[in-house]
């Protein structure tokens, strides 16, 4: 059950192309704004796009081109939205039913198959709510057994957990990770944590378009793209292969370590650095960094033991005495400083 | 739910009419109306089929006596009594029938007697093309020809009550109307195959309609009696204007209109 | 006082909105104030007040299930589908709500009159709409429709979609999610919609005079019976008035009702 899918919606400047290979789950990251939601709505036959072509395990989703359009009742996509959405006019098992009972199942079937998926996201206990009688956790839970009871063979999950209490992100994560395990999947998410644990492939959108893609691993550990070294916690700088190191459009030269053969001069390419090798300092520092940029502090943000220094471009990951030593605080104007070996030049 | 508004409405109006025209101060305006004849205006509550013959007469008396302003309010006559009653400012009243003035009469209401002006009698309307071919008030008991009455509890269907029993017939209408303009309505439109109207409706319906007489018309003759009504501001003024239409002048109008003598 | 300070009001306020409130109740103390309780029972169970009351409700029943069956699928196309020349088609079908009733009257019978636009086709068919029932039930219809129409297009755009696109992912078919999501979400509003046009149906006085008639128990509703009765009982008058009243109360009470349980 792959997915192969190529759209373009003109009116929100969006144009994708991009697999989804059978029981694999893809991770759509992106700024707000990118076109993720819209590239579900396109899959699940809720916005016609402009142009393009989707088919799912063969079946023609829609094909533009060709006049083909199926509605969504027929497309097998099942959709899991931010908020719950469970009908209020039923209760949980109805709810849960809903889908096999469209679908010709009879009342009875339809309620014992609504059961099972309920005891698989340990929602069974909720069977006689009122949808008004459930928290947020609970809702969502129904909501992914609803989704599933229908028997969709492709699942679409739009920020699940975004507007889920904090609490039970966690054990809300277990269980899509249990039940998506084989299934084709397309989840649009913030969270490097979904990512990681959900996704075996990423796809990163800006501005409506993809800017790259790949294996989670891959994307999370050597990103191409400011948003994903942001969400994978790294610094990134953009320009061109330069001797060693990378020339910003801006001038600017950072020293590096190539691990790429494909790292010809002139060739675009990528530094990345993690915020803890870099260092801060009120006056110039002498010595060995060749890496020394001016800049203000922007945003200081505890993590832990440590404080991450936010400026307009880098970041830097510092402990809470030197933040005190230093008297760092937004507005104030620092030298980083980071040492070539700890920045990975590869071509993007 | 709007007729319930509205009525509720009404009622509210008459209330408050009713204290204004209850209060007894009607000595000072005297004495301002007397010092200042030139400024006078009166107001006629005439019944509605006496419409165009009494805006035409107003003019006339407004013309012979410079000064006076006449207006009108034309209604049906029940309605005009009630208003009278609830001490509507009216100093002439004008009824369709005896009855209504009779009501007014019996309340104290009108200054002196009433004098009858004109009489009205019945005459069959048909659409143009008289499409039923109705020639005689018999053909209205036909129940195949659509007729439209007053209903009985107005002036016009007590009158059409009358011709029924003097011409000795029974007739079925397909509706009982609110008014003889409802009737006359139905008839225009081609709804009604025929109506009983009144012979003035039939003159001013020009050619919307075809008029049939009939002998047993005159057998039932509406009389409309006008008079001054004691709540009158100016008496004087309100008696010349119901003299003026029992006048010469006003019974040429009212012939001319199709009304016949009382 | 006190909750009109917290509320942020100026306390000027409630000088005008307590004597609104009285222009409103006023009337309606008044309406009651004057009915003959000592024969009041009588009056509204006479046989004409009864034929007029059932008649009432028999046409009022009928043309609300017409609002429901013509009204729901126009509210689904105007609160789901877009299509050029909505906004013009929305303030057509919303006209009747703002037309004086009269005027629907005589459009309808240039429709389904005689010699009306369907006039031919009607006959053709057999059917006979003048000065019947059916044409009751037309008027006020036309009358009524619009308040299902808005009321329930407001229900649907506040529901919104996304609980039908979520529906339609579960495998839901267009017909099965109007069935089972789309109308059990908007209910309340649907019998909001549905007293509303039963209320408005029970009122309608204008239209149905002008187009259907008046005929005891055939085409002469409550509303009718009152306006005639003005003319030889007010007594009856104003007891059927206040039935129509407690009547309206009760629909409010119960449109009321609804829209809290919400």
């Amino acid at each position: 059950m792959s997915l192969h899918l190529t759209a373009t919606v003109a009116d929100r400047d969006v144009d994708v192309s991009f697999d989804v290979a059978d029981g694999c789950t893809v991770a759509l990251l992106g700024p707000n704004g990118s076109g993720k939601s819209t590239v579900l709505s396109v899959v699940a036959g809720i916005l016609r796009p402009d142009a393009g072509r989707a088919t799912l395990d063969g079946a023609t989703l829609f094909d533009l081109a060709g006049g083909t359009w199926t509605p969504p009742h027929q497309r097998g996509t099942g959709l899991l939205a931010q908020d719950a959405l469970l009908f209020p006019h039923l209760d949980v098992l109805d709810n849960v039913a809903f889908g096999p009972r469209s679908t010709g199942a009879s009342r009875a079937r339809a309620r014992d198959t609504a059961m099972t998926w309920l005891r698989q996201v340990d929602a069974a206990d909720l069977a006689d709510r009122r949808p008004s009688a459930l928290s947020g956790g609970q809702a969502q839970r129904v909501a992914i057994a609803r989704a599933l009871a229908a028997e969709p063979r492709l699942m679409l999950l739009d920020e699940p957990m975004a507007a889920l209490d904090v609490t039970v992100v966690p054990a809300m994560r277990q269980t899509l990770r249990r039940v998506l395990d084989g299934r084709t999947a397309v989840i649009v998410t913030h969270d490097v944590l979904d990512a990681l644990l959900l996704a075996d492939h990423v796809v990163v959108m800006d501005g409506g378009r993809i800017v790259e893609q790949g294996a989670t691993r891959d994307i999370l550990a050597r990103p191409r793209s400011t948003f994903a070294a942001g969400i994978a916690g790294l610094n990134l700088v953009r320009g061109r292969a330069e001797g060693s190191g990378v020339r910003t459009p801006g001038g600017l030269l950072v020293a590096g370590m190539p691990d790429d053969e494909t790292v010809h001069e002139g060739v675009t390419a990528v530094g990345v650095f993690s915020p803890a090798a870099v260092s801060v300092h009120l006056e110039r520092p002498g010595g060995s960094p060749r890496n020394v940029y001016a800049a203000t502090v922007r945003e200081l943000e505890p993590r832990g033991s440590q404080v991450r220094v936010r400026t307009d471009e880098l970041a830097a990951d510092v402990t809470v005495p030197v933040v005190a030593e230093l008297g760092l605080a937004p507005g104030v104007e620092v030298f980083l400083a980071v040492k070539a070996s700890e920045v990975a030049i590869y071509s993007a | 739910m709007r007729s319930i508004v509205v009525s509720a409405a009404s009622i509210l109006l008459l209330a408050t009419t009713t204290a204004c025209g209850t209060s007894d101060d009607n000595g000072s305006d005297d004495a301002a109306t007397s010092s200042a004849p030139q400024d006078t205006s009166i107001t006629v509550f005439a019944a509605a089929s006496l419409k165009s013959s009494f805006t035409e007469l107003g003019s006339a008396f407004e013309k012979a006596n410079p000064g006076v302003t006449v207006t009108f309010n034309f209604a049906g006559s029940s309605d005009l009594v009630a208003q009278i009653q609830q001490g509507a400012p009216a100093d002439v009243f004008a009824s369709a029938d005896t009855t209504n003035m009779d009501k007014a009469t019996a309340d104290d209401l009108v200054a002196g007697s009433p004098t009858d002006v004109a009489t009205n009698t019945l005459e069959i309307a048909t659409p143009p093309g008289n499409p039923a071919g109705v020639d005689s008030i018999d053909d209205l008991a036909d129940p195949d020809v659509k007729v439209v009455l007053c209903a009985p509890e107005v002036p016009c269907g007590a009158a059409a009550a009358g011709v029924e029993k003097a011409a000795g017939i029974s007739i079925s209408p397909v509706s009982e109307e609110q008014s003889v303009t409802d009737v006359l309505g139905k008839v225009v439109s081609g709804e009604a195959d025929a109506g009983l109207v009144y012979v003035t409706d039939v003159k001013a319906a020009g050619d919307k309609v075809r008029g049939v007489t009939f002998p047993e018309s005159s057998r039932v003759v509406n009389t409309y009696p006008i008079a001054a009504l004691t709540g009158s501001k100016h008496p004087d003024v309100a008696k010349a204007f119901a003299d003026f239409v029992a006048g010469d002048q006003g019974q040429a109008v009212l012939a001319a209109a199709g009304f016949g003598a009382p | 006082m006190a909750s009109a300070r917290t509320s942020g009001l100026p306390r000027w306020v409630l000088v005008p909105a307590a004597a609104g409130a009285l222009f409103i109740v006023l009337p309606l103390v008044a309406l009651a104030s004057r009915v003959q309780w000592g024969s009041f029972w009588s009056l509204v169970t006479s046989d004409s007040s009864r034929e007029a009351l059932l008649l009432s409700l028999r046409t009022s029943g009928t043309a609300t299930v017409l609002c429901v069956v013509l009204g729901v699928p126009m509210a689904l196309v105007l609160a789901r589908t877009s299509f050029r020349g909505q906004a013009l088609i929305r303030s057509l079908v919303l006209l009747p709500l703002v037309l004086p009733p009269v005027v629907g009257g005589i459009a309808l019978l240039y429709t389904f009159g005689r010699q009306g636009l369907l006039g031919e086709t009607i006959d053709v068919l057999g059917l006979q709409i003048a000065f019947s029932t059916t044409a009751v039930v037309i008027a006020q219809t036309f009358v009524s429709l619009p308040f299902l129409v808005v009321s329930l297009e407001g229900t649907l755009r506040t529901a919104g979609q996304r609980y039908e696109v979520v529906a339609s992912t579960l495998g839901a078919r267009p017909t099965t999610v109007l069935r089972r999501v789309t109308l059990p979400l908007v209910l309340p509003g649907l019998a909001a919609g549905a007293v509303l046009s039963f209320a408005r149906a029970l009122g309608e006085f204008g239209a149905t005079i002008t187009f259907a008639g008046s005929l005891e128990g055939v085409t002469r509703t409550l509303p009718l019976e009152i306006y005639l009765q003005r003319e030889t009982d007010p007594d009856a008058a104003v007891a059927l008035s206040l039935v129509l009243v407690v009547v309206a109360v009760l629909v409010i009470g119960l449109v009321r009702g609804r829209s809290n349980a919400l």
